[in-house]
């Protein structure tokens, strides 16, 4: 479960992670009932309309403005978003 | 409830037998008196709604064509994009937000003369079956404010069903929109996978998320649709073509028409007297002319295995977007990785992080094909098996939710208990099918009940055909 919330960027308290895992552990136990059906030579479904490569004409149209979507970030300078240090960091 | 509905506000307004503004201050009104019992709102758009209203009404004044739904109140569920107006999804984690964009669906809307009165109530990023997981506190259902509306559209299930407004926009991932529709009493449409457009609409599970209607008639609701839906070359996944046109099929009947009672919706789990009332609607449907049988579709029984592996796994991917850099909550600390980290801590509720937990999981290396792939194997093969009922069947009938409104908190520490409030609508999510439900009735409680009507892909003048014959028998007596 820790190394989960690591992948999925979340920090959970002792209490959430014990919830979690029983809550976690029963929807598991329940979807055990799918090692029950024979799935060979089933094709797996991502998706359910057939539209593949859908491309539109290579010309330019409105975009959103670059102030109006970097008014909405938390914070921002110089045209860019700005975060606090990334380099250094464990990966 | 306006006893006109959305067609009888526009028809008036069009006219100019009533004013845009005037039938916005009688709903104003009544919002006014009752939303503080019933939440239904995150934010009311009074002053927006007033400016489109007198908009509208100097169109007719100029003799203007001022659209299908002119003067219409409307209700948008908060996980649809309003320009410069809060969108939030009920999460800490996009508070105070105001996207620089409307969704398609909210500008057809508008450009059909419709007037947005507030975006409503969810649970949190539309994950949940009772709008308890809303972070703004949970909305109550208007029939009995001790029950919940449903979810996780239920604010805009309870709006309409509480006269804020005729018509209201919500979306259906798994059953979000026909089950508050049916714990609420209203008609709610989830339409064919492609046929209305996801842009602007935020993103919980990408291959299963649809908008749609709710409605307090079956031709409303149909309305609404045709205004919405048609493609959008804004969203690749958008089906080409107007979407199917369903008013002019309203009054066909049932004549002739094979309808389908799904054997594996009408078993455990189902409430009696909730399974009472779909017998009665077979019978109603025979009366009026239909052939109808019973018809065994054995993999939808996996549905909630499949849906609970493929919903969080797709949101768990399309949620990593919220991390503190573009948009919404920022938590600030001396890195970017603890500040994304710290974000996401504090602005997810506990709904949220275990189906990003769970679909990480279900995605991770090594369990890829034991869940995730299965899961869509097992899409497949539910989709093949409707398909062949389909070969038999115009329409499929089932019960919507297996229970009336339940009491708040009923479900709340068990999320599987909660999960399976969507056994019924959510395999044909899975399929990409249309499906809708349609209030038919009243359970022991008193409560309302819907009843499904499921159509294959592009099935809507059917399925619309059917629900109109419930509803005219609802109507006239013969239905009870």
């Amino acid at each position: 479960m820790q190394k989960v919330a690591k992948l999925a960027r979340l920090r959970l308290t002792d209490d959430e992670l014990e919830r979690f895992t029983g809550q976690l552990a029963d929807v598991l136990e329940h979807a055990a009932d799918l090692q029950t059906l024979d799935l060979t030579d089933v094709e797996p479904m991502a998706h359910p309309v057939p539209l593949a490569n859908v491309l539109r004409a290579d010309e330019p149209g409105p975009a959103l403005g670059r102030d109006e979507v970097l008014a909405a970030a938390p914070s921002a300078e110089n045209g860019l978003f700005r975060v606090p240090p990334v380099l250094g960091e464990e990966p | 409830m306006s006893a006109l509905g959305a067609l009888g506000l526009a028809a008036a307004v069009r006219s100019g037998e009533r004013s845009a503004v005037d039938v916005l201050d009688e709903h104003l009104a009544r919002i006014a008196e009752r939303e503080p019992e019933i939440h239904a709102f995150n934010e009311l758009t009074a002053d927006h709604a007033r400016s489109a209203a007198e908009a509208v009404d100097r169109s007719v004044a100029e003799g203007r064509d001022p659209g299908a739904l002119a003067g219409v109140p409307v209700a948008v569920k908060d996980n649809l994009c309003t320009r410069g107006i809060p969108t939030t999804c009920s999460s800490r984690i996009l508070e105070g937000w105001r996207p620089p964009y409307d969704a398609t669906v909210v500008s057809r809307l508008a450009d059909a003369g419709a007037v947005m009165v507030g975006k409503t109530n969810l649970d949190e990023f539309a994950m949940g079956s009772s709008t308890e997981n809303s972070a703004f506190g949970p909305t109550r259902n208007p029939h009995d404010i001790t029950r919940v509306p449903g979810g996780s559209s239920g604010g805009s299930a309870a709006a309409v069903a509480a006269g804020f407004s005729p018509i209201s926009l919500g979306s259906d991932t798994g059953g979000s929109i026909r089950q508050p529709a049916s714990l609420c009493g209203v008609v709610g449409v989830k339409p064919t996978y492609g046929t209305v457009s996801r842009l602007g609409l935020v993103a919980f599970g990408s291959s299963l998320d649809q908008v749609g209607p709710f409605a307090t008639t079956v031709a409303d609701a149909a309305a609404v649709c045709e205004v919405i839906g048609g493609h959008d070359p804004g969203d690749s996944t958008s089906i080409p073509g107007a979407f199917p046109s369903v008013s002019d099929h309203l009054d066909d009947g049932v004549r002739g028409l094979r309808v389908g009672l799904v054997t594996e919706m009408m078993g455990e789990g189902i409430a009696p007297d909730v399974a009472a009332r779909v017998r009665a609607a077979v019978d109603a449907l025979a009366a009026a002319g239909a052939t109808v049988e019973e018809v065994s579709v054995p993999a939808v029984s996996f549905g909630l295995s499949a849906y609970y592996l493929v919903a969080p796994a797709e949101a768990s991917s399309n949620l990593s977007r919220y991390d503190g850099v573009r948009y919404g909550l920022r938590v600030d600390a001396p890195t970017t990785g603890e500040m994304m980290e710290l974000t996401r801590t504090a602005g997810f509720g506990d709904e949220v992080k275990r189906r990003i937990m769970l679909g990480t999981y279900a995605l991770s290396a090594g369990y890829y094909d034991a869940f995730y792939n299965t899961a869509l194997k097992v899409r497949t093969l539910i989709r093949t098996e409707f398909e062949t009922a389909y070969e038999r069947f115009d329409v499929l009938l089932s019960p919507t939710s297996p229970t009336t409104a339940f009491e708040f908190g009923a479900k709340t520490e068990d999320p599987l208990s909660m999960y399976l409030n969507d056994v019924c609508t959510i395999a044909t999510n899975l399929a990409g099918h249309p499906a809708m439900s349609v209030p038919y009735g009243t359970g022991d409680d008193g409560l309302p009940v819907g009843v499904q009507i499921m159509a294959p892909t592009l099935g809507e003048v059917p399925m619309f055909r059917t629900a109109a014959v419930l509803e005219a028998g609802l109507r006239d007596g013969s239905g009870s």
